[in-house]
């Protein structure tokens, strides 16, 4: 029902904002005080609700960065939980700034949606996962024609899933809910034999089930799941400013600064470093973004570097224990590649 | 000539401005003129907006392939489908569980409006209790209710409930065996059409009959023979046709057979029990609304308690129930638009993925609209031409 609300909302929105109101967000966004920035209703390690009802994980902390960035305090930010199927309309109709919520980057996203992308946070991919106490023997994702497979609707999930039993000739009835709360349920309870979503998730959700050690994560990864945080279409500042902390978080894993030492490194006399966190005489590489020019030392004094936020949400430092793989700096053969802040 | 222009001219008595008539067209005119560009303002400033904002818009979305699956459809439909289809089965379904519902819902509604007015003092406060709980509490829940806390605590597919005639019951829904019609099955469908007709033909002639010469024919029995028996020959004749596909278990579920999945089962039921319990309230002022000289009169004549219900009391109950009673089929019908809750993949629950698929939520938004209005419009059709059979009729 929520997103016919919020559809409605956005009609509305659409229908009765003067064409010229939106232009400048960062202008909007000052004048508020504070980012609007749409979140997932409770993924572990990217997005959701510790038991002090503050937001944690890699999503959220992406929004603290862009605070950070812009109001030299990652605290001004406000969340707006959005389910898959309501998190677009929120970002067109300008319900939100920022959508940082595990979203899947794809073509028909970025052009149809008047989206932008601005960056891959975690490289992701779906995987499968199963009860092996109730299904002994099944440890390939191959084997599972004639499952019942639980999926949240409105997802590319949904469509890779089509995609792989139909490539595979394998049949299998879908058991779809909107809200991932209500898969995760489903899944518990018997209803459907195989969950699926992207791995990291699967990873998150195992742990919330009721005895996570009969779960099995398969070893398939059967799509490209590159998750980021997106903007609306038409606003080329706003754009670059949530664009560059994404990429002023990795440039400062690659220098090596961290939360700990970014008040030394500003003495540094490296002078890259020095660059970075506006230390230069006369430098315009923050003002000409729109923001001050000690950015990076207030993105990273607010959420460390990208490295730290990933071991404290979803690597080491959490309980999902997932290592850096495909998502470390390039330096050390992952995909993670900033171009340089010059 | 003089005297008739007075005579016109006299009700306006001054300038036309203070003409009621003048008076009543200006505004009228008016208000369509502001409504219109009201429209137009807001259609206008939203296709500006979209355009400003670079979102895809218009209805060629519908002809693209869809790329998702949907677990219960009655036609033909795979993930290569377009979004139009898959729409279209959300409608289907939509149609299924609220059609079922309401003729559910309706006979449950009349045994417990008819109960509350029963002479039994148990039969009369089981029906209350039952109409007090379930009116009371919100359809939601209900449906909640047989979803969570009735069907998925069977037991899962390895370990089904077995239920007579090989049908199945277990966590992921019933099953049941499926006909399976060979060559000739025809033949029976003829004969069940003809068995209706021929049992038709003979209550009217028996009525006919008892009219004229007040002798009793036994109606019941022999269209029971003739609607029952005539298929069966027919069965015999061509060779017994028929055969069955029986729910067996294989490496995940049943396999074969027919299945009634869950989420239809806890919407279609929920649905019907709520809305049943409205139905009954209906159903008994109806009854109360029909003057007791009516049955004390009919009692007079010697018509025993059932005829007195069947032929003097329910006829004129009717025309007291069917308005009320068309306003909860509707509400039936937009209620099934819970079933997102659950994942029965209704009109609200396909259109909304299409929505997200596509994100043209104000296309998606106005066809759901379009849909339950159109569907509402047509129920309401349907229920005020049995209405108008029902009104009373002045000789």
């Amino acid at each position: 029902m929520k997103h016919i609300a919020i559809g409605i909302l956005g009609a509305a929105a659409l229908g009765l904002v003067a064409s010229a109101a939106s232009a400048a967000t960062l202008d909007d966004v000052k004048a508020k005080g504070f980012i609007q920035c749409g979140v997932s209703t409770g993924l572990a390690g990217f997005s959701a609700p510790d038991d002090k009802g503050d937001w944690q994980g890699i999503d959220a902390d992406f929004c603290r960065a862009v605070a950070a960035a812009v109001f030299g305090d990652g605290t001004k930010v406000k969340f707006t939980p959005l389910s898959a199927k309501e998190r677009f309309t929120a970002l067109q109709s300008g319900e939100i700034d920022v959508l940082s919520r595990n979203t899947t980057w794809t073509i028909n996203r970025d052009t149809a949606l008047g989206l932008n992308f601005v960056g891959v946070t975690y490289y992701d991919g779906q995987g499968f996962m199963i009860n092996a106490k109730k299904l002994p023997g099944v440890n390939s994702a191959l084997q599972l024609s004639g499952a019942a497979v639980c999926v949240q609707s409105g997802t590319t999930t949904e469509l890779n899933l089509a995609d792989y039993f139909k490539t595979n000739k394998m049949e299998y009835s879908p058991v779809v809910f909107e809200q991932l709360s209500e898969v995760d349920a489903a899944y518990d309870a018997g209803r459907c034999d195989v969950y699926t979503t992207d791995q990291s998730g699967l990873y998150g959700i195992r742990l919330t089930l009721g005895s996570p050690a009969d779960h099995v994560v398969l070893p398939e990864i059967i799509s490209k799941e590159p998750l980021g945080p997106a903007v609306r279409q038409g606003d080329d500042q706003w754009y670059h400013i949530v664009k560059w902390t994404y990429f002023a978080l990795l440039q400062a894993e690659e220098l090596g600064i961290t939360k700990a030492n970014v008040e030394e490194m500003k003495t540094s006399d490296n002078p890259e470093i020095k660059r970075v966190l506006g230390q230069e005489a006369d430098t315009k590489i923050g003002t000409d973004l729109g923001v001050s020019n000690d950015w990076v030392v207030n993105i990273v004094k607010a959420v460390g570097n990208y490295g730290e936020m990933f071991e404290r949400n979803v690597g080491s430092g959490s309980p999902l224990k997932i290592a850096r793989g495909i998502n470390a700096l390039w330096t050390k053969g992952g995909l993670q590649y900033a171009p340089p802040i010059r | 000539m003089a005297s008739q222009e007075i005579l016109r001219e006299e009700p306006s008595r001054g300038s036309f401005i203070n003409d009621p008539k003048v008076r009543g067209i200006f505004f009228q005119a008016v208000v369509v003129i502001v409504l219109v560009a009201l429209v137009w303002w807001f259609v206008q400033n939203t296709i500006d907006n979209l355009t400003r904002l670079r979102i895809a818009s218009g209805f060629g979305f519908l002809k693209s392939r869809a790329g998702f699956d949907i677990s219960d459809s009655a036609i033909a439909y795979s993930s290569d489908s377009t979004y139009g289809r898959a729409i279209v089965v959300g409608f289907i379904n939509t149609l299924i569980v609220a059609g079922a519902g309401i003729i559910t819902a309706t006979l449950i509604g009349f045994i417990l409006g008819v109960g509350r007015l029963s002479h039994n003092w148990l039969i009369r406060k089981i029906c209350m209790v039952y109409v007090e709980v379930f009116r009371n509490i919100p359809p939601l829940l209900v449906i909640f209710f047989w979803y969570s806390g009735v069907l998925s605590v069977l037991p899962p597919p390895r370990e089904s409930i077995n239920l007579p005639f090989s049908s199945f019951l277990n966590q992921r829904g019933f099953y049941f065996p499926r006909a399976v019609w060979g060559e000739g099955s025809w033949l029976i469908l003829v004969a069940l059409l003809l068995g209706i007709a021929m049992a038709w033909f003979v209550a009217r002639k028996a009525r006919q009959r008892q009219m004229a010469t007040g002798q009793q024919f036994p109606v019941f029995w022999t269209s029971a023979a003739l609607i029952i028996g005539l298929p069966l020959l027919a069965y015999a004749l061509s060779g017994f046709p028929l055969s069955f596909d029986y729910p067996k278990q294989s490496t995940f579920n049943l396999t074969g057979g027919f299945q009634v999945k869950p989420e239809f089962l806890s919407l279609y039921l929920a649905l019907s029990f709520y809305t049943a319990a409205f139905i009954a309230e209906i159903v008994r002022a109806g009854i109360m609304g029909v003057s007791k000289g009516q049955t004390e009169a009919a009692g007079a004549l010697g018509l025993r308690p059932g005829s007195i219900l069947r032929l003097v009391v329910i006829p004129q109950a009717m025309r007291i129930v069917i308005p009320p009673l068309t306003s909860q089929y509707l509400n039936l019908t937009k209620n099934s638009s819970l079933a997102i809750a659950i994942g029965y993949p209704d009109l609200t629950a396909t259109t909304g993925t299409v929505l997200n698929q596509t994100g043209q939520a104000i296309e998606c938004v106005l066809i759901m609209m379009v849909v339950y209005l159109a569907l509402s419009l047509l129920t309401s059709v349907v229920m005020n031409v049995v209405n108008a059979r029902m009104a009373l009729v002045e000789r």
